[in-house]
């Protein structure tokens, strides 16, 4: 019998997968145990939190946490719904910003020749590996130069440029043949028109990878409404389910403390799922040459 | 005659790369690469956030190497423990994972792995509040109590205040988000791979899934376990502001002190950004050459 090698990416189940199943299962599990407990944790009622032997999961769930988290911020002067508002406009418009700069970028990096490009490509190759802490300081003052500071501004505009996301963008844009965009050219179409016509629709898969990458970036994000805004009112929700969380010691505010991180976590999975065919699409075509 | 130009002139340089390409680059230069310059600049200066900085040469990066000892006996050696662990240890066992996971069917695979990248969306920061609970220190944490039932431990442990445990605490995390996107990038890379090759290297005489790994799969995935390498790199250090919201800065002992604390520590709670910078470069250094080693291994030299 001819050995065909058994290659990647099986049909169907045989009893081979049983054995790699056992060894990475717990490995697996070990993963998901802090993200299950903090579901479990932030639908604990007040004598499950104060439970002696500690409880992981949950008895009788209630939302008794979620009701008191925005009791809570009332107290505080500013309420929850403030800093929920806070954090949607800076997503949404950082996401929309950033991809319009970086799939335009995409296309003139891949499809169309100018001096410099092959520079700034390389540049942006190497800010790839950009740890956006080790300049905290200087992004500080440029920020304060540019007079944005205490202001949405600089929520926004130091995460729009994001190298990772033009490389993933730009890589994709390679794949779109060019026979496609010679061709628009012929029937007259602008250069926005092989933009927004050709390239923007046949990269959708790449738009939706780095939408969720820039969202990860922007939605829990502390940085900015720590170091670049001063007023409370401006802050996002990170930055105030963090106080909440060092703030809250007691058990009780670990309740409200784990219902807020669930309320972090959610959006993150759910983008997650509805997009993970289009990443995968996309991290096909992410290596580095 | 127009239609044709419009060809012609992709040959050669073209305005409309500028426009479309330009407002990126502003971004890039304005946030990212002017912060790097200064921050190379400002290493060479005395600086406190009031006054203008004044020039010290090399001062900075002499005091770093010879008199910080914050640096050399805690910061430097917890960075290199954590880098090695987080950073290689992460990449090996996303990489081991990738593989696993291909070999499993789609429905398995794709539950997999959205457990193992969901702990990485969460970049740590707010999931502070889950690691709290677990390591609280008197008996109701949830892993004193877990412990002291099977008789491991007799005493409570306070784990965010015990220099013993901090560091591995801290590497624990990173380890547990470092399944990121380079994960998924491997992931893509392995199942991409072409299927004949697999016929052909076993009539070779390849016989065994892990002699498969190491001739078929990685020779052909190398692009991506780059990207993943760098990605791995840039993650771990990016991810070690944890102990910072655990513990808070400076660190119990400055026991899981890692570089990003150290920047924070002089820039932001001393207000000497002249030092912080300094270190600021060496840390870009570090991760430079740590991606150098990744290329060299990884790119194909023909």
């Amino acid at each position: 019998m001819v050995n065909r090698g058994r290659g990647v990416n099986p049909k169907q189940f045989e009893r081979g997968q049983v054995k790699i199943i056992a060894i990475i299962l717990p490995l697996v599990v070990f993963m998901a145990l802090p993200l299950v407990f903090i579901i479990n944790h932030a639908f604990k009622p007040m004598e499950e939190l104060f439970a002696f032997p500690p409880t992981f999961f949950v008895h009788s769930p209630t939302l008794d946490n979620f009701v008191k988290l925005i009791k809570f911020s009332r107290t505080a002067g500013i309420p929850m719904s403030r800093y929920i508002f806070n954090s949607l406009i800076v997503t949404v418009l950082t996401i929309l910003f950033s991809l319009l700069l970086t799939t335009g970028a995409a296309f003139a990096m891949s499809k169309i020749r100018f001096k410099g490009r092959d520079l700034m490509m390389q540049i942006n190759q190497v800010a790839i590996m950009f740890v956006s802490t080790s300049v905290l300081i200087p992004r500080y003052l440029v920020i304060c130069q540019l007079g944005i500071i205490n202001t949405f501004w600089a929520h926004i505009l130091p995460l729009l440029a994001y190298p990772v996301a033009l490389f993933l963008v730009k890589q994709f844009v390679d794949q779109v043949p060019n026979s496609l965009i010679e061709a628009a050219y012929l029937d007259g179409s602008t250069d926005f028109g092989v933009y927004w016509k050709i390239i923007i629709p046949m990269i959708k898969p790449a738009i939706a990878t780095a939408s969720i990458l820039i969202f990860q970036q922007v939605w829990t994000n502390m940085e900015t409404s720590s170091y670049f805004i001063n007023d409370d009112g401006l802050k996002t929700l990170t930055f105030y389910m963090n106080t909440l969380a060092n703030a809250n010691s007691s058990v009780a505010g670990q309740g409200m403390a784990a219902a807020a991180s669930l309320i972090m976590f959610l959006p993150n999975l759910i983008l997650f799922i509805i997009c993970q065919n289009a990443i995968m699409n996309t991290m096909a075509n992410s290596g580095i040459k | 005659m127009a239609k044709k130009s419009s060809i012609a002139r992709r040959e050669r340089n073209n305005i409309s790369g500028y426009f479309f390409a330009g407002p990126y680059a502003a971004i890039f230069l304005i946030f990212i690469l002017i912060p790097v310059l200064l921050a190379a600049i400002l290493s060479f200066t005395n600086f406190n956030a009031i006054e203008w900085p004044s020039f010290v040469g090399f001062l900075n990066y002499i005091t770093l190497l010879t008199s910080d000892e914050v640096f050399m006996q805690h910061v430097l050696p917890n960075t290199v423990v954590y880098a090695v662990v987080v950073g290689i240890g992460g990449y090996i066992l996303s990489f081991l994972l990738a593989w696993s996971l291909c070999n499993l069917t789609k429905p398995v695979r794709t539950v997999f792995a959205l457990i193992l990248y969901s702990p990485s969306m969460t970049a740590g920061v707010a999931m502070a509040v889950v690691w709290k609970v677990i390591f609280s220190g008197d008996q109701t944490g949830l892993l004193n109590s877990w412990l002291m039932s099977l008789g491991v431990i007799t005493e409570p442990v306070i784990w965010l205040v015990s220099t013993k445990y901090l560091l591995a605490i801290v590497i624990i995390i990173g380890l547990w988000s470092s399944m990121g996107i380079g994960f998924l990038s491997m992931i893509a890379g392995i199942l991409n791979a072409d299927e004949s090759l697999y016929e052909a290297a076993a009539i070779d005489g390849v016989s065994n899934r892990f002699q498969e790994m190491i001739y078929v799969t990685i020779p052909q995935m190398k692009p991506q376990m780059l990207f993943a390498a760098v990605m791995a790199v840039v993650g771990a250090f990016q991810n070690g502001m944890i102990s910072s919201l655990l513990t808070g800065n400076p660190s119990p002992g400055y026991a899981a002190q890692l570089i990003v604390n150290h920047i924070e520590d002089y820039g932001f709670m001393r207000y000497e950004m002249g030092y912080a910078a300094a270190v600021s470069v060496v840390l870009l250094l570090i991760i430079q050459l740590f991606s150098k080693g990744a290329n060299a291994l990884l790119t194909e030299k023909d």
